[in-house]
């Protein structure tokens, strides 16, 4: 599968631009206190090397921080943001928490799951596009439904809204790959 | 020095001591029962609550009681201080309620387990937990792994004290086991596979309260009532030599660092008695070893009561009747 | 109409960039602290205004910072609370979203208070988004000489950054935030010691909610006194309130506090009643780890006065028949809605953010979510209720950080008041599988 192949290719060392953008956020605080960078270096992490934590990903944080790769495997299994498994090109994250749940969210993920024929949330359409995950409150309480697909937040669903999302982020993986 | 009444008792101690440590000093039975506290170990205590007891007085200063029961392993003592352990019904109730919390998720796989008859949650449920169990649903489990070629891990076993992460972290530098995800998913691993080797891994085992780190040298060979502990020493550059053999007849079986009667670590000199990997997995021959003599096991444990340093007077009532 | 203090100039159209937010008032608190007041005033000026911490616990922020210890020769921090995640709760978001300059000029006057010269901003990951906003109004303030060294001439240096978490309502207790902001999992200390003492880097800390530290703003543009007569006695100042459920029109609102509970939700500067005509069934006021109200205590207490928002009023009856103001978390349930659905999914949330360090809570959350699945799915029966209420019981009070307690309160009031919608669930359990209590004349999805 595609997914995979690019997966791969994705991997450590970051790029100079990414490093020094690192070591900028290592310098925000004071010295010997580096460690204190892993979350924001891990959503980088995560970002550049093909959507997910891998140990090679997690073991060279470890040694960018210069802590052991168990500080860093402690720490990216204890935050629920981090992917440990690859996933599909987009992640929508459904938020499933009481507010969303008496405005339906129960609802949207089981349209999401259906049109994306998979069985359970965590799963990965055939086409390796889309991960459906579920969140818990994602601090959107009264614009529910809502899911947050990478940094952005689209809120106030309804299946055909769902629909319009997943033709918007098909035809932007298209146009990136056409791009490439 | 300040002064503190526990259970009725009163003691005078440093500023600074803990509740558990004041008790531990008039000792017996009003010690409050510890999983997760080891004196040796900085940073452990506060985490399975089975140690919490009712601040009937907080200070001469301050004498209003305190709303919620304390954890005594990490609470000072202020003078003035009363403390009820087993004297306070509200202690009993809650303390039975953490037994059952550690339990509802423990396989309760005693009779295959290798710490059972020197486990701290065997005899914690013993004295403190209530008869039966109210959890009807299903128990969360993992697979047993090895971690390191010595030691086995048994997860489902485990009720996160943490011990074993802290050890590593005051033996070694090389931290490479840790706990991982959260919640009631939180597990003890590696996360990949990886050799848990420095020379002090061993220890580990010792820490933990329950049967979820066993010696992989010594695991299914013998229930531990039908060995013989004896204090033993040998020559070793890289720990203190000192340690306990486990026996059957002529057979090493087993090595474990000297415990005191809370389980701990022998502390000599301010430092406590580790012992290394070789010594406890490789010298498994008698003749390694310096044998001291009968070791003297005092906790409410099986193992005490073998009483193996003493002549067995059931011994000689037998020889009486023959 | 009420007062607005933080929302003033919501409408205003670019506020959200520097020379806007500046043309209407916006740093002046800056100016008026480093130029005419020493830091001890601005503490004295906060404590004087009575604010209570915005962020759920109420403790008072004045005294809070009166709290912090100076020793010579070590670094003091403030760091922002910026992780909102108490369900219900979106308050702050809103404000950073449309207000990121007024983020960072609180955070500037409350570090010149406390003596800080470098803060943080410590902001849920998953408001990623919010970051880039604060991080862009925080290079402006650089540029315009509010933050780096000597500050207006002052002689007063300080630098602010912000840092993301990674997914973890925990951290937003102020000593799992402070493990979380030092690298690790973000599991609570025990306390004492306290943050104020040994907090960031073992150094001493104030650890403030982000309304709290936006509420300095006004505070002190106006003078406490003036803020004082905002409010109630007991709580004084505006309060945001994010008000979310079945409602007509949910949304972020500043109220003076004192504000009838009635108003709130059926006025037309607010709520405006209850979405699609139905009926008030229950509300949760303060954030998913108060207790719920039923209809029947919620415009009036149990002595038959009028509920305000307030902290005192909306806590009037005790646990009995009163809940909390909370972190202004405010969720309404219309008649359609099923309680045991609701607090099965609250005790999911707890066992799922439960950081796992001590037993009661570790094991006592996830406990109590899979009695509560089996009770809202057909399968449990009577002894379950007592059970719960039995395990909520032991885990409350017993745990290290105050989650077990949140955990523990939403399912005890639950059965407090709608005892009869379980016992419903136990009785009726072939249609208990179906959606609920309330809505069976249409039974929608199947669990």
């Amino acid at each position: 599968m595609i997914s995979t192949l690019e997966t791969q290719a994705k991997r450590p060392p970051f790029s100079p631009e990414k490093l020094t953008e690192v070591q900028g956020v290592i310098k925000q605080f004071p010295e010997g206190k580096q460690k204190s960078a892993i979350l924001r270096v891990l959503h980088i992490a995560e970002e550049e090397f093909g959507g997910w934590l891998s140990p090679e990903t997690m073991d060279y944080v470890a040694e960018l921080l210069d802590i052991q790769s168990i500080e860093v495997y402690e720490v990216a299994t204890f935050y629920t943001m981090f992917n440990l498994k690859p996933t599909g090109k987009f992640v929508f994250e459904v938020c499933r928490t009481g507010p969303c749940m008496l405005v339906g969210s129960d609802e949207i993920i089981d349209y999401i799951k259906s049109k994306l024929g998979i069985s359970a949330v965590g799963e990965t359409s055939a086409d390796g596009m889309f991960t459906l995950k579920t969140a818990e409150c994602l601090g959107a309480c009264g614009y529910g439904p809502m899911l947050q697909c990478g940094k952005v937040y689209h809120e106030h669903l309804t299946p055909a809204k769902v629909d319009e999302l997943m033709d918007h982020y098909r035809a932007k993986y298209s146009s990136s790959i056409n791009q490439n | 020095m300040i002064k503190v009444t526990i259970d009725d008792i009163e003691i005078e101690v440093a500023e600074g001591t803990t509740i558990m440590n004041a008790a531990r000093m008039i000792g017996g039975d009003i010690v409050p029962p510890a999983m997760c506290y080891y004196s040796s170990l900085p940073g452990t205590g506060g985490k399975c609550r089975t140690c919490l007891v009712e601040i009937a007085a907080g200070s001469t200063k301050d004498p209003r009681p305190m709303p919620k029961l304390m954890v005594s392993c990490s609470t000072t003592v202020q003078d003035g201080m009363i403390v009820k352990n087993r004297t306070s019904e509200k202690v009993i109730e809650n303390r039975a309620a953490v037994v059952e919390f550690l339990l509802i998720n423990h396989p309760l796989d005693c009779p295959v387990c290798d710490q059972a008859g020197e486990c701290d949650l065997q005899d914690l449920g013993f004295s403190h937990g209530k008869e039966g169990s109210r959890y009807e649903e299903e128990k969360r489990t993992f697979e047993p792994i090895d971690i390191g070629e010595n030691i086995k891990l048994h997860m489902n076993r485990c009720i996160l004290c943490y011990r074993c992460v802290h050890v590593a972290n005051e033996l070694t530098d090389q931290r490479v086991h840790g706990a991982l995800h959260r919640g009631d998913h939180t597990e003890i691993s590696t996360y990949i596979e990886k050799a848990v080797d420095n020379e002090f891994s061993g220890n580990m085992i010792d820490v933990c309260p329950v049967g979820a780190l066993t010696d992989k040298s010594s695991r299914f060979k013998s229930r531990i009532w039908f060995l013989n502990p004896m204090n033993a020493s040998c020559e070793c550059k890289k720990c203190s030599g000192k340690a306990v053999v486990w026996m059957f007849g002529k057979q090493v079986y087993r090595v474990s660092v000297r415990q005191d009667k809370y389980g701990e670590v022998e502390v000599e000199d301010g430092k406590p008695n580790w012992i290394c990997n070789e010594c406890r997995f490789d010298k498994k021959d008698v003749s390694n070893w310096n044998i001291e003599g009968p070791r003297h096991i005092d906790r409410h444990s099986v193992i005490s009561q073998g009483h193996y340093e003493k002549p067995n007077p059931l011994k000689n009532a037998t020889k009486n009747i023959e | 109409m009420g007062r607005k203090l933080l929302l003033e100039h919501i409408d205003v159209s670019g506020i959200e960039t520097y020379d806007v937010y500046r043309n209407h008032g916006g740093y002046k608190s800056v100016e008026k602290a480093l130029k005419t007041m020493s830091a001890q005033e601005v503490v004295e000026e906060v404590q004087k205004s009575a604010l209570r911490g915005r962020g759920g616990a109420g403790f008072p922020t004045g005294m809070k910072w009166s709290f912090l210890a100076k020793p010579e020769g070590v670094p003091r921090y403030l760091v922002c609370n910026a992780d909102e995640s108490e369900p219900g709760t979106f308050k702050d978001r809103f404000l950073m979203e449309k207000l990121p300059h007024l983020m960072v000029e609180g955070m500037i006057t409350s570090s010149y208070a406390l003596g800080a010269n470098t803060a943080y901003i410590y902001i849920r990951g998953e408001y990623m988004f919010v970051l880039d906003i604060l991080e862009k109004a925080i290079a402006e303030a650089y540029a315009k000489g509010w933050l780096g060294k000597n500050i207006l001439g002052s002689g007063y240096d300080l630098d602010l950054h912000v840092a993301p978490g990674g997914g973890a309502y925990i951290c937003g207790e102020e000593t799992a935030l402070l493990e979380s902001l030092e690298g690790k999992r973000g599991n609570p200390r025990m306390k004492p010691p306290f943050p104020a003492v040994k907090g960031l880097y073992g150094c001493p800390t104030v650890v403030n909610n982000v309304e709290s530290i936006c509420a300095v703003v006004p505070i002190i543009n106006i003078g406490a006194d003036e803020y004082l007569k905002i409010g109630t006695e007991k709580s004084s100042g505006t309060k945001l309130i994010s008000a979310c459920g079945n409602i007509a029109r949910p949304g972020v609102y500043e109220i003076e506090l004192g504000l009838s509970v009635e108003d709130f939700i059926y006025g037309d500067e607010w709520c405006r009643g209850i979405a699609n005509g139905k009926k008030l069934k229950a509300l949760i006021p303060g954030g998913s780890s108060v207790p719920i109200l039923p209809a029947h205590l919620i415009t009036s207490t149990a002595a038959g006065e009028r509920r305000y928002m307030s902290y005192e009023s909306l806590s009037d009856g005790g646990f009995a028949s009163g809940s909390m103001l909370g972190s202004g978390g405010f969720i309404v349930f219309d008649e359609d809605q099923c309680i045991v659905r609701n607090t099965w999914n609250f005790a999911r949330f707890y066992a799922h953010e439960s950081c796992g360090q001590c037993s009661p809570c570790r094991e006592g959350t996830s406990w109590m979510e899979k009695v509560l699945h089996r009770l809202e799915t057909g399968k449990g029966n009577m002894r379950d209720i007592d059970l719960l209420a039995e395990i909520n019981k032991k885990i409350e009070g017993n745990t290290i950080c105050p989650l077990g307690d949140a955990a523990a309160w939403p399912v005890a009031a639950a059965i407090r008041h709608f005892r009869e919608e379980f016992e419903w669930h136990v009785t009726h359990p072939n249609d208990a599988i179906t959606r609920n209590y309330g809505m069976l004349k249409t039974p929608s999805i199947t669990l």
